[in-house]
């Protein structure tokens, strides 16, 4: 079944309206939350009132952050660093808030409706304090703090070398700098936020319904924050979750109020996000300016590259995975021998910032494939030649890169073949044919451009992922996983590892996800990293559980397990129907038993197997996108004309599910290179806070993608796996770019800026005066 | 978000409305197809005590009356309806062109032109086409009738000449003369957005493409539907040959009057205004030869 | 959702079967049929009438539940994702979206098959320019589009066949 595009079993009730989302979700007596935010970005609370609140009709408890002293402990980073200056997260803070949307206090009431209207009769009274709002007035000389318990607005300072970057840029023959900057943003899952809780007092055990991306992770910190051990709590991600992208893997404070009420007041309590909350408060990823230098030879070969990196981490450390992994994604997928990246994190008010799809890395792309761009511009050479030249050969793999990634590692590529996917991507789009024909265009007076990115994904993290494998009483398989997921299919994919590792038909195989009380250990889904973790431990664990069932089989038809195998649901010696058990005899015997009398020898009791996978180290996916794109000078529209995607995520399980992957990822692609931009003004007031004035791609805005694969296996799991969820997004950005500025090179326009948007493209025609540049109209 | 509380009226009669309408006045609004006044409710960018219904009125307020010289379109006709009908393209075409890139069909399956009028949005694309249009705009109350025109009408940014009391009931266009030509033409970031400016141009032509009578109003650009009358007069008398047309770009990026926000700058806005009514009086002149040829 | 209000009493036909209820003057009908009908098929994407996954049909035409009033659906023909399934089959137009992915998460997915559907009854489909112009209503985050373009133009070809 690996490599099979089998269709999802997922979709029957998806598509029937059965799907069972966590506002779905039948929870008799729930009473539903609202959450209070702070209207300012930066500000002190002097006092809340929340009496009108209290006495309106149907509400049935009001609290502020000071009502909940008892739970106010800071929220741990997820990814830490020694030099990081923390500040504390509290869930919900009783007396300074840092961003607009900061939740301060919560309303329980008979109805949504009804807490809504018991939010406006809230009084509060606040001292407004100066705001941040960009990493530039975070690192001015002199600017006001974004958090009075800091001593200034810097998160961290991380520089990485590798070789002696300084000395190759002072005695390189070609050096270039510029400055970029790209701005990402939210996730915008189809379906926000939610937790939901009941507490249940004859057994002291509290179960949490969330939304989230890593359950388990959600009850290691309620069980550090409640004191409560984490047998009693347990988290729920609910069958369907709408989306995840990121943001959902993150802790926020609304995940730690809300059971904590729903203890307090003894009730069952229910609060679902509404989009104005997912635009002020759930976190995103926003600003990064990378000052970038490459040096260079004759030839176009890579000498070093310099990049200093301004990254806004926004009003806490929520983690510090997205600008760490910006750090190591910069090189790519080339060989440079001197390399200094230097990451500035500052804080500022506005939501905090973490990963989005694609996770830090779109921002290192877009730096390094526009330089790329720009030596190919200054020697006269074409983009395509320079890339190749520099690419790492796949006889180099494993390939040092001399830095370190996120999980702690060397960064080391286990496995890619980089001149073969960008060879790839150029043979299917014709490169040298649309470079003839760009010509003949602009002969005409168009203007077409040609932009390529090539980047590296480390991907498949660590520490572990697991699996449980469980020969029910009904004579079914089940595998039990920890992760959850958000429409990746694992219903669907872990049942067609478990198949073929145990040899036996799909249809007697079940997954479930997402559950602590049934597994317990996890991390969670993000950084396309279940593929590589979950699948080998289901390997594993479906492989021993395959040798259990043998074993018993064996004994109870008086074989030898090497013989067993399964035709439906009956353990077969030597494909022989008549000398079979059925799964189902199989559980009697060794899980159910006989009361009383002993186990027949040779059965050990009790099929279940579980295996943890922990990998050596990231995996490394790859990609090559090619642009061929349309611009009108005078209106600044792009018309996307052509785009291929070449992808190597090693071993594919379901084809089906991982082009849906990609070209999914290529439509957040180009909402980043295009379309979105999360606008905040100098109060640190959110400017872009609906979706008529965000823009989502819809069916109209992405281009039919061309996608191919090729697969270099991963070394590092059984099943030569790596990951697939973000490869379509991260170089969009920087492809669509390079092919406008491509476009446009007859004007000598830049383009630095991601997203590339019609008004900006037409100042860098014209310039921010009216006056046209000499040259081609 | 949820809307606030209201007491919700679904009066049966006109009559009933204005009244309804009289005693609540700014405490109330009327909701015709919903589509911009459910959004400001469902955030609660308004507070209101009472929501006047006015989708069960009787008396012909659901249909358009496309009669020899007059178009009216009285509250409660649905920009869908405008869209499907035949005798509306004949009759004004550039409403049909214009409507097809307002959002998408399921918003205008609900929404009614009076009601996109009554909310004034200036990067809609409608208030702009009846400007282009010439539009009256009848507006009826407990005590009375008045008509206004566009200019009247509009007065700023999601605002128009409406007293709390009263309603919009309908726009009456004169029908175009032969020899008319329009064109709408928008740039918008996406299919369906709001435009980052539109142009809505109606011309009078005669047999040797003389222009001899011709309006330009231009929709994102300002807080209300800017008529560039500068353009205007250069346009009349002349025929829309390249060298006019290179002109009146210019004139109209300099008589724009634009506004920068999150989307797009002034400058911008300005130029892309004299884009698209360069555009638009191209496709007025090719439309007008095609008849010729 | 118990409020302290007088109610409206509404008579509407869903999915086929008359339902008489009293709502109260504000609550939306994606409220109404999610929460008292327990139709949760519709679901609540943005609640300001963009993204498209509370539509529904509403007298045949396709609406954003989320900028309708409960009250308002009085004496009107609403149809929901929940009356798409023939005998517990899923029609031509589910099975084409199975058939090419064309849903991930699936949290729009109800909201893609009520304006599909609508549009579909409406015209046949040109092409796949048109197929996207029909899908633009309708925000997916997910799948990037091409799953679901394709299965526009496969159930479109679908109604074709069977009306000649």
């Amino acid at each position: 079944m690996i490599g099979a595009r089998v269709e999802r079993r997922e979709d029957e009730r998806l598509l029937t309206g059965k799907g069972r989302y966590i506002d779905d979700l039948d929870i008799p007596d729930a009473l539903a939350a609202a959450f209070l935010r702070s209207p300012n970005a930066h500000a002190r609370i002097l006092n809340i009132d929340a009496s009108a609140a209290r006495e309106l009709p149907g509400v049935v408890a009001v609290f502020s952050g000071a009502d909940l002293m008892e739970i106010q402990k800071p929220l741990a980073p997820k990814v830490l660093h020694p030099k990081l200056k923390d500040l504390p997260r509290l869930p919900m803070p009783p007396e300074e808030v840092h961003f607009v949307g900061e939740p301060v206090a919560v309303v329980v009431a008979e109805s949504r409706y009804i807490a809504e209207d018991a939010l406006d009769l809230i009084d509060v009274d606040w001292e407004v304090l100066p705001a941040i709002a960009s990493t530039a007035a975070a690192l001015a000389p002199g600017a006001p703090l974004a958090n009075s318990k800091a001593d200034g607005n810097v998160a961290v300072l991380l520089t990485q070398h590798a070789g002696d970057p300084d000395e190759a840029m002072r005695t390189a023959p070609h050096t270039l700098s510029e400055d970029f900057f790209v701005m990402r943003g939210g996730g915008h899952s189809m379906e926000t936020r939610g937790t939901a809780a009941r507490f249940d007092p004859a057994t002291g055990q509290v179960t949490i319904w969330d939304n989230t991306q890593s359950p388990h992770y959600a009850r290691q910190q309620l069980s550090t924050i409640y004191e409560m051990a984490e047998d009693d709590i347990r988290v729920i991600a609910p069958p369907d979750v709408g989306g995840g992208f990121g943001p959902k893997a993150q802790f926020y404070g609304e995940e730690v109020v809300i059971p904590w009420v729903a203890m307090k007041i003894g009730r069952a309590v229910k609060w679902i996000e509404d989009r104005q909350e997912n635009f002020s408060s759930t976190m995103m990823e926003r600003s990064q300016t990378h000052h970038m230098r490459v040096a260079f030879d004759d030839d176009g070969m890579l000498l070093a590259i310099h990049d200093v990196i301004e990254h806004d981490q926004g009003a806490y450390c929520a983690g510090l995975q997205v600008p760490s992994i910006t750090t190591s994604t910069v090189p790519g997928p080339y060989k440079i021998p001197n390399i200094h990246t230097e990451l500035r994190a500052c804080y500022t008010n506005m939501v905090p910032t973490s990963s989005v799809r694609g996770a830090g890395r779109p921002q290192a792309v877009f730096a390094m494939e526009r330089m790329m761009d720009r030596i190919a511009e200054h020697l006269g050479l074409d983009p395509a030649e320079v890339r190749t030249r520099n690419l790492i050969k796949k006889e180099e793999m494993p390939y040092q890169v001399g830095i370190t990634f996120r999980d702690g590692s060397p960064l080391t590529y286990d496995s890619g073949d980089f001149p073969r996917l960008l060879s790839g991507t150029l043979e299917r789009f014709g490169y040298r044919d649309a470079r003839a024909e760009q010509a003949k265009l602009r002969e005409q007076g168009r203007y077409v451009g040609i932009g390529l990115a090539a980047y590296v994904e480390g991907c498949g993290l660590g520490p572990y992922e697991g699996a449980k494998v469980r020969l029910t009483n009904k004579g079914k398989i089940l595998v039990t996983l920890a992760a959850a997921p958000q429409g990746q299919g694992y219903e669907t994919v872990y049942a067609q590892i478990a198949s073929d590792a145990i040899g036996l038909d799909m249809d007697h195989i079940e997954v479930r996800t997402g559950d602590t009380s049934k597994i317990p250990f996890g991390q969670g889904t993000f950084a396309s990293r279940i593929t590589a973790t979950a699948g080998p431990a289901v390997h594993n664990a479906a492989g021993e559980m395959r040798s259990r069932l043998a074993d018993t089989a064996a004994q109870l038809l008086g074989g030898d397990p090497c013989d067993v195998s399964f035709e439906g649901d009956l353990a077969c010696l030597g494909g022989d129907l008549e000398k079979s058990v059925s799964l189902l005899d199989i559980a009697r015997v060794a899980n159910i038993g006989k009361h009383g009398i002993t186990l027949p020898k040779g059965i050990r009791a009790g099929l279940e197997t579980s295996s943890y996978f922990a990998p050596e180290r990231a995996a490394y996916a790859s990609g090559a996108h090619a642009a061929l794109v349309e611009v009108d000078p005078e209106t600044g529209g792009v018309t996307i004309l052509r785009y291929v995607i070449g992808h190597d995520c090693g071993n594919v399980i379901n084809p089906l599910l991982v082009d849906g992957q990609v070209l999914g990822g290529f439509a957040h692609g180009i909402g980043n290179a295009m379309y979105e931009e999360p606008v905040y003004d100098a109060e640190g007031q959110p400017q872009a806070a609906s979706y008529l004035d965000y823009a989502l791609v819809s069916a109209t805005e992405v281009p039919n993608a061309e996608l191919f694969h090729i697969h270099t296996p991963s070394p590092l799991n059984p099943l030569g796996v790596k990951g697939a969820g973000e490869g379509g997004t991260i170089p969009a950005p920087a492809a669509i770019a390079n092919a406008v500025e491509d476009a446009l090179r007859p004007f000598r326009a830049r383009v630095n800026r991601a997203p590339v948007t019609p008004c900006r493209i037409v100042e860098a025609i014209y310039g921010d005066d009216l006056t046209p540049p000499e040259g081609p109209q | 978000m949820k809307p606030g509380r209201f007491a919700y009226h679904a009066p049966r009669e006109l009559d009933e409305a204005l009244a309804l309408l009289k005693e609540y006045g700014d405490e109330a609004k009327v909701l015709a197809g919903g589509q911009s006044l459910m959004p400001i409710l469902n955030f609660r960018l308004t507070q209101i005590e009472h929501l006047i219904d006015i989708n069960r009125l009787g008396g012909g307020l659901d249909e358009p009356r496309v009669e020899a010289d007059t178009i009216t379109i009285p509250a409660l006709v649905r920009q869908r309806q405008v869209e499907r009908s035949a005798a509306m393209a004949r009759a004004l075409p550039i409403l049909t062109d214009a409507l097809r890139v307002v959002a998408h069909p399921q918003i205008r399956n609900r929404g009614t032109i009076c009601g996109s009028l009554a909310h004034a949005d200036p990067a809609a694309e409608l208030p702009s086409v009846m400007a282009a249009l010439d539009a009256r705009f009848t507006i009826v109350s407990a005590d009375g009738v008045r008509t206004l025109d566009a200019a009247e009408f509009f007065v700023f940014h999601l605002t128009t000449a409406l007293d709390a009391e009263e309603m919009l009931l309908e726009v009456t266009i004169d029908r175009p003369p032969e020899g008319t030509y329009s064109a709408f033409h928008e740039f918008a970031t996406r299919h369906g957005d709001f435009a980052l400016a539109g142009v809505a141009v109606t011309c009078a032509l005669d047999d040797a493409g003389v222009v001899t009578g011709c309006r330009v109003a231009a929709a994102g650009i300002a807080p209300t539907p800017q008529r560039l009358s500068a353009v205007e007069g250069l346009a009349t008398g002349n025929r829309l040959d390249e060298a006019l047309l290179a002109e009146i770009d210019a004139a109209a990026r300099a008589e724009a009057d634009p506004t920068s926000d999150i989307h797009a700058s002034a400058a911008y806005r300005g130029r892309l205004t004299g884009v698209l009514v360069k555009r638009a009086l191209a496709d007025v002149r090719t439309q007008q030869e095609a008849a010729h040829a | 959702m118990p409020e302290i209000d007088d109610g409206h009493r509404i008579s509407v036909t869903v999915n086929g079967t008359v339902r008489e209820e009293v709502v109260e003057d504000r609550l939306t009908l994606a409220d109404f049929l999610r929460e008292r009908l327990r139709l949760t098929g519709t679901h609540l994407g943005c609640e300001h009438g963009v993204c498209g996954a509370c539509t529904v049909l509403v007298d045949g035409d396709a609406v954003r539940s989320c900028l309708m009033l409960a009250v308002q659906s009085d004496g009107t023909r609403i149809e929901t994702v929940e009356s798409l399934a023939e005998d517990g089959r899923l029609n031509s137009l589910q099975e084409a979206f199975r058939r090419n992915h064309a849903l991930q998460c699936g949290f729009c997915t109800s909201g893609f098959l009520m304006s599909v559907t609508a549009a579909l009854r409406e015209a046949p489909v040109r092409d796949e320019e048109q197929a996207r112009e029909v899908l633009s209503g309708n925000i997916c985050r997910c799948t990037g589009y091409t799953g679901l373009v394709k299965a526009v133009l496969e159930a479109d070809a679908e109604r074709k066949d069977t009306a000649r």
